[in-house]
């Protein structure tokens, strides 16, 4: 099988950090994880003040980030891969593991992007938590993911990446079941958690086998290597990542538990569960691009995750009634055209991560969008009861439809670039029937987005209003709206600004390698045109179904795909088909109802097992006599194994 | 050559030298713990219990001292190689790294046992009045109106203390047979002292005595038919029979070898709670006192793993192939079942039993590494896993049946644990960290513990040991978040419990626990390196 | 090797087999006369008095414990003698050691109360 990226890449080599800025970088974690450990242990007397310590402890991280970017840009390309030790973290025998961070492009576009978005949605929760008892354990949970995703980012091994990893699964949960006194909110937690769990066991085991083969766990000691590992390692360790990513990224077929995870408080969505958490995924992908690039079954693994992905949630967006679930169904299908990208190599990359980056502003800023309109229709999330709300809220209407017009890949704004890049990248990569499979699928992907985004803004924000009469629908405060005007801002210009003059390509070269052009299989120009009919054409069927038609208070049957979309494309029952229901008949163990709460794969696996847990504790009869016997057995069984080793 | 079977003759006698600063810290426990006898029997019955406890810290401590000694003089560890002269005792005991590192955690964690057996503030203590008394019986409600209270667990507990500190130091099969017994009979009787639902404790007192003379005959047996094959039974000459460099082994004697191989280690796999010999655990770590059940679940293990470490590396090197294979079956169900079985429980002591057993299969894919960083890896895990225990189980001792009359028997029932969260979240906080770390979650020492041996393991060709250990981790760290669910997300149900108000010896054990879990999962480095540098055992 | 095996496997067959043969020979050859004398227990042609699980008065083991203990030091004490010549005076403290922390355990019985015999 040939790799979808036949050419070499060179990347720059690694230099030690030098200076007291690149040196200080560990502030950059230090910081809001100190927040969070004040606000944690300081109790009811940071009440008062503890959301702006966690708000300036935010703002600190992005300042030092800018500086350090400022530092690593007045560098020569070559010399701005920089690696910082910070102690010795794990020297056993012969493994010896230093903890580190890695300054280089590419993490510090994921520090910017983190600290820069966080920021903003720091300050807008505190207005939007401003009536809730446990502001301070919310902003503590905000600070604790903050650090965690930045420790992610910036870590110089997968082991350390893990801990952080492990540490934004660990706030994500915390913050999902926020409300956790809501049984179904907790539930989501759980749910969230366990299938985060599956994903983490690929890492873990990529990690191992990562060891098994390099003898260390480094970026430095396994990247620059990863060509000379038997492709068939590598084959392992790029599928174990890419289930990792996918649980992470909720991709297919780990993506049940994004559209449950909007329990958690609207600014908790914004940036765990579209800006950042969600996209670590892709940054996995991006950081371990050799071994994908020597592991070609892996890499086209991660395209056609990718792709399914892109579909699935674009069809499962057409159905949503639930704004955050829909604008989750979205996150999902734009985190495949990422994970696609991704997996496509070269150019891919600089189209992945600049996607990742407009996404991230554009997203948070709807996500942020839709906390607003929450905030002045009661809490209600149903858009078959909003309507006409453009009158009512004028800032979140335009901001909002900034970020629509940015998502839908008009030009000139931000989505155009990035998503334009993607599916010309598409369509330009690879042999025989790829070009044309995959371009084909994000084409499509583009047209459905065009429909789902405009029926959600029109739903929301257009046609007739259908509010209940006790909705007063308001505009939120300054607090709220000055983030989303920033983050509009973003969703309008970053895209163009990235791309003009090929800024970020360039800024990315140092880690991705510089890569050549490739050709589409359909012309450039002529596919932009096509790309721009297809969004044409899914925002006037928007249209006429969702502004001009009445759109009914309860949502009409619909045909067999909408229902199937509307329950995820039947998504958990697929789960409790294949992990659950088996394991139940398998051990008949009814009376374990623990399961019953978690529909999912691991549920139907605990199932299995706790029913085997029974089984096996009537061992445990209570009777001496019986242990004795049991005891005498195990030493027959031992003296048989032993001699029959030898034998 | 042979003393024990011809007479010996004045003149080929050779007494034996003690070093005695290497023996010392033992010395001390025994020493102390006779003082304790003496006490128990001439001190006055109002401060005896104070005495007591003052003669054990005292002791404990500064045979602590005396290991820390050992530490910074450090010179027995290297400059020991001949046999007679590393070896203190006639060499039947060796005070190597391995040896002062076991000792040290040993000696680290009875501290705080002892502070957890001194709690009187819940209800007079976890300890019966007068273990003599019928239970149900009017002496026994007689002795407690009069406030007596059974002090004679200082002075076990030291005698417990001594032979454990004796087990991983032994050098020989017989004395790890003294030590083994040394340790376990006081532990028998510190088993049936509960003081509230006696007749389980009595009850797991039996059943443990009963197993453990039937284990510890398995392991006398194994110690003979070893002395069969090699003549001796020092761990050296052994190893030198197998590897036929000492005295020529009688060709056709593999037999012995490989049934005294198995019958030892069933000795061993008793005391450390392995598959299939665990089945004493979970009822006599529910029977014991709380206390004593946290000290015996931490120090016997820390005790136990150190000696099955020494036979398998010093003794048995050369025939780790015959018996290899067979203890990788005995890690694999230990794993399983434990981690199995514990998910069905409904009481957090069984289930903490439950989870030793897992524990202990995760420790024997360190053992099983055969190598330098897996002895690191074990020791290292011992001691987080010790700290966490004993953490534990101070906690559970804590935690109460809310009677009408202030706070009652122990809360043990899980459903009793429900919502604890809301009501107590100190309690409940350290509870979560220490299971948290028991799971094996980063940033907690279990993980680190777990990382190490798991590591050990893959680096040395036992990466399906290291598979397994990680699949069943995963399924042990779904009953521990169990258990912080119900802490936090549930609503109380059943009869309702109270953390009860901990004396100052408790706190301090839960919090230096805390402190210990803490540091050692964020710096692993602070132990890694001892316990590296400690992890050479001298022949 | 398998040969071996072999042997094991005939000589565990042939060791069922007797048993079984014996037993069914007796079975077959036997007068059956059932008589419920025959089912009580044999104690020397004394009717047996109580159950066949009776208890023993518990202060009886505690002399046969002391019993042991002074028994098994004596067993030390015998080889200490032949080399005490060797040990002088070292050897002559430390056997004084030995017997005293025995001792102790004796004087802790004593203070108990466990040596007296009635309460």
């Amino acid at each position: 099988m040939t790799p979808l990226l036949a050419e070499g890449t060179t990347r720059a080599a690694i230099g030690a950090a030098e200076g007291a800025l690149q040196q200080g970088a560990w502030l950059l974690v230090a910081l809001p994880l100190a927040g969070a450990a004040l606000l944690l242990l300081g109790g009811r007397r940071t009440d008062a003040w503890g959301h702006w310590l966690a708000v300036a402890a935010s703002w600190g991280a992005f300042v030092y980030g800018a500086l350090l970017f400022l530092d690593l840009r007045s560098l020569a390309p070559e010399e701005r891969v920089r690696d910082l030790t910070l102690f010795s973290w794990m020297p056993a025998g012969g493994f010896q593991l230093d903890a580190g961070l890695l300054l280089d492009p590419l993490s510090l576009a994921f520090v910017l992007l983190i600290t820069f978005v966080g920021s903003l949605i720091h300050v807008y929760s505190v207005a939007y938590m401003e009536h809730d008892d446990d502001r301070r354990r919310f902003f503590a949970y905000l600070n604790l993911f903050v650090a965690s995703m930045l420790l992610l980012v910036l870590a110089n091994s997968y082991a350390l990446l893990y801990v952080g990893w492990e540490g934004v699964g660990l706030a994500s949960y915390l913050l999902i079941g926020f409300w956790n006194h809501n049984p179904v909110y907790a539930t989501a937690a759980k749910k969230a958690f366990v299938m985060n769990r599956v994903g983490d066991f690929g890492l873990s085991v990529a990690i191992m086998i990562m060891f098994a083969t390099f003898g260390t766990v480094t970026y430095a000691g396994v990247l620059p290597n990863a060509g000379e590992g038997s492709t068939n390692a590598m084959t392992w360790i790029g599928l174990a990542l890419l289930l990792g990513a996918c649980g992470k990224s909720a991709q297919f077929p780990l993506q049940a538990w994004l559209g449950d995870a909007m329990a958690g408080p609207t600014p908790v969505s914004a940036l765990i569960h579209a800006a950042t958490m969600v996209t670590a995924g892709v940054y996995l992908v991006v950081r371990s691009g050799p071994i994908y690039e020597a592991a070609p079954t892996a890499q086209l693994a991660v395209v056609i995750v990718g792709a399914v992905t892109l579909l699935f949630g674009a069809i499962v967006g057409c159905a949503k009634d639930d704004i955050k679930k829909a604008l989750a169904a979205s996150t999902m299908s734009q985190i495949g055209y990422m994970m696609l990208a991704a997996g496509l190599g070269g150019i891919g990359y600089v189209f992945a991560i600049m996607h990742l980056l407009t996404h991230g502003f554009f997203k948070a800023g709807m996500f942020l969008g839709a906390g607003s309109v929450m905030h002045g229709m009661n809490d209600s999330v149903e858009m078959r009861r909003y309507g006409a709300l453009s009158g009512a809220m004028k800032t979140t209407w335009a901001t909002f439809g900034l970020g629509w017009l940015a998502i839908l890949g008009v030009p000139p704004f931000s989505g155009f670039f990035s998503k334009d890049g993607i599916i010309e990248t598409a369509f330009a990569t690879g042999e025989g029937w790829r070009p044309w499979v995959f371009g084909m699928a994000t084409l499509i992907g583009a047209g459905i987005t065009a429909f789902y985004m405009s029926r959600l803004f029109f739903m929301t924000f257009q046609g007739r209003k259908r509010w209940p009469a006790e909705a007063h629908p308001h505009e939120s405060p300054s607090l709220m709206t000055v983030p989303m005007i920033i983050l509009a801002v973003g969703s309008v210009a970053l895209g163009g600004f990235l791309f003009v003059g090929g800024r970020f390509h360039d800024w990315l070269e140092p880690v991705t390698g510089a890569v050549e052009e490739h050709h589409p299989v359909i012309a450039k120009y002529p596919l932009m045109g096509l790309t721009l009919v297809l969004v044409a054409v899914g925002v006037a069927l928007a249209w006429r179904q969702y502004w001009q038609a009445e759109v009914p208070q309860t949502a009409p049957r619909g045909s067999w795909i909408t229902r199937a979309a509307r329950k995820d494309l039947y998504q958990d029952d697929v789960n409790e088909a294949v992990f659950m229901r088996p394991g139940q008949y398998l051990t008949r163990s009814l009376v374990f109802t623990d399961t019953k709460g978690v529909d999912g794969a691991v549920g139907g696996l605990a199932a299995a097992v706790g029913g085997l847990g029974g089984r096996l504790r009537r061992w445990q009869s209570g009777l001496v006599r019986t242990y004795a016997a049991s005891m005498l057995a195990g030493v027959v069984v031992l003296l048989l194994g032993v001699l029959a080793v030898r034998g | 050559m042979t003393p024990l079977l011809s007479v010996p003759v004045a003149a080929d006698f050779v007494a034996p030298t003690v070093d005695y600063v290497a023996v010392l810290p033992m010395l001390i426990v025994f020493g102390a713990a006779i003082v304790a006898v003496l006490v128990e029997a001439f001190a006055p019955r109002a401060s005896r219990f104070s005495i007591q406890v003052g003669v054990a810290l005292v002791g404990l401590i500064a045979a602590l001292g005396a290991v820390g000694k050992l530490i910074v003089d450090g010179t027995r560890v290297e400059t020991a190689g001949i046999p007679a002269a590393d070896g203190t005792l006639a060499a039947s005991i060796v005070i190597d790294g391995p040896a002062i590192f076991l000792q040290g955690t040993i000696l680290a964690l009875s501290i705080l046992a002892v502070l957890t057996m001194t709690e009187r503030s819940t209800d007079g203590g976890a300890f019966t009045p007068q273990a003599s008394a019928v239970p149900g019986s009017p002496g026994e409600g007689a002795a407690r109106r009069v406030g007596l209270v059974q002090s004679e667990v200082f002075p076990l507990m030291l005698f417990s203390v001594g032979g454990m500190l004796m087990f991983p130091a032994s050098n020989d099969l017989l004395t790890m047979f003294v030590a083994l017994e040394v340790f376990s009979l006081p532990l028998y009787l510190l088993c049936g002292l509960a003081r509230r639902r006696r007749l389980l404790s009595q009850e797991a007192s039996l059943k443990y005595f009963l197993l453990g003379a039937f284990s510890s005959a398995f392991f006398l047996y194994g110690a003979a038919l070893l002395y069969g094959f090699a003549e001796s039974v020092r761990l050296a000459d052994i190893a030198a029979a197998i590897t036929g460099t000492g005295r020529p082994a009688v060709v056709g004697q593999d037999g012995l070898l490989l049934l005294g191989i198995a019958l030892l280690a069933v000795g061993l796999l008793f005391k450390v709670g392995a598959a299939p010999f665990h089945i004493w655990t979970p009822d006599v770590y529910q029977g014991a006192p709380t206390p004593v059940t946290g000290f015996m679940a931490a120090c016997t293990k820390v005790a136990a793993f150190g000696a099955m470490l020494r036979v398998v590396y010093v003794a048995l090197p050369g025939a780790r192939w015959d018996f290899m294979p067979a203890l990788w079956g005995v890690a694999i169900l230990t794993m399983v079942v434990g981690s199995v079985i514990a998910i069905v429980q409904t009481d957090v002591k069984r289930m903490l039993a439950y989870s030793s057993i897992a524990h202990a299969g995760f420790l024997m894919t360190g053992v099983l590494a055969i190598d330098k960083i897996g002895i690191s890896g074990v020791l290292f895990y011992l001691f987080v896993y010790g700290f966490t225990t004993i953490g534990a189980f101070a906690l559970v001792s804590l935690v109460r049946d809310a009677g009408e009359d202030g706070v009652g028997g122990e809360a043990t029932h899980l459903s009793q644990w429900a919502g604890l969260g809301k009501r107590h979240p100190m309690a409940a906080g350290a509870f979560t960290l220490f299971l948290l770390a028991m799971a094996g979650i980063p940033l907690t020492s279990g993980f680190m513990g777990k990382y190490a041996v798991f590591s050990a393991a893959v680096s040395n060709g036992a990466w399906v040991l290291a598979l397994i250990g990680v699949l069943a981790s995963a399924v042990a760290a779904f009953f521990y978040v169990r258990v912080i669910v119900l802490m936090y997300f549930s609503e109380p149900s059943g009869s309702a419990s109270v953390v009860a108000t901990p004396g100052v010896g408790t706190l301090f054990a839960i919090l230096l626990s805390v402190v210990v879990t803490i540091v050692l999962g964020i710096a692993p480095t602070v132990l890694f390196g001892p316990a590296e540098a400690a992890s050479l055992f001298l022949p | 090797m398998s040969a071996s095996w072999v042997v094991v496997g005939a000589v565990a067959a042939g060791g069922v087999l007797f048993f079984t043969l014996g037993m069914l020979a007796n079975r077959l050859l036997r007068p059956s006369a059932p008589n419920p004398e025959k089912l009580t227990t044999y104690e020397s042609g004394v009717d047996p008095v109580g159950r066949g699980w009776s208890q023993t008065q518990v202060r009886y083991y505690l002399y046969a414990f002391l019993y042991v203990v002074f028994a098994v030091d004596a067993v030390y004490l015998f080889p200490w003698a032949v080399v005490l010549a060797e040990l002088g005076w070292v050897g002559v403290i430390e056997m004084g050691i030995f017997l005293g922390i025995l001792a102790v355990g004796l004087l802790h019985a004593w203070r108990r109360g466990a040596l007296r015999w009635t309460p």
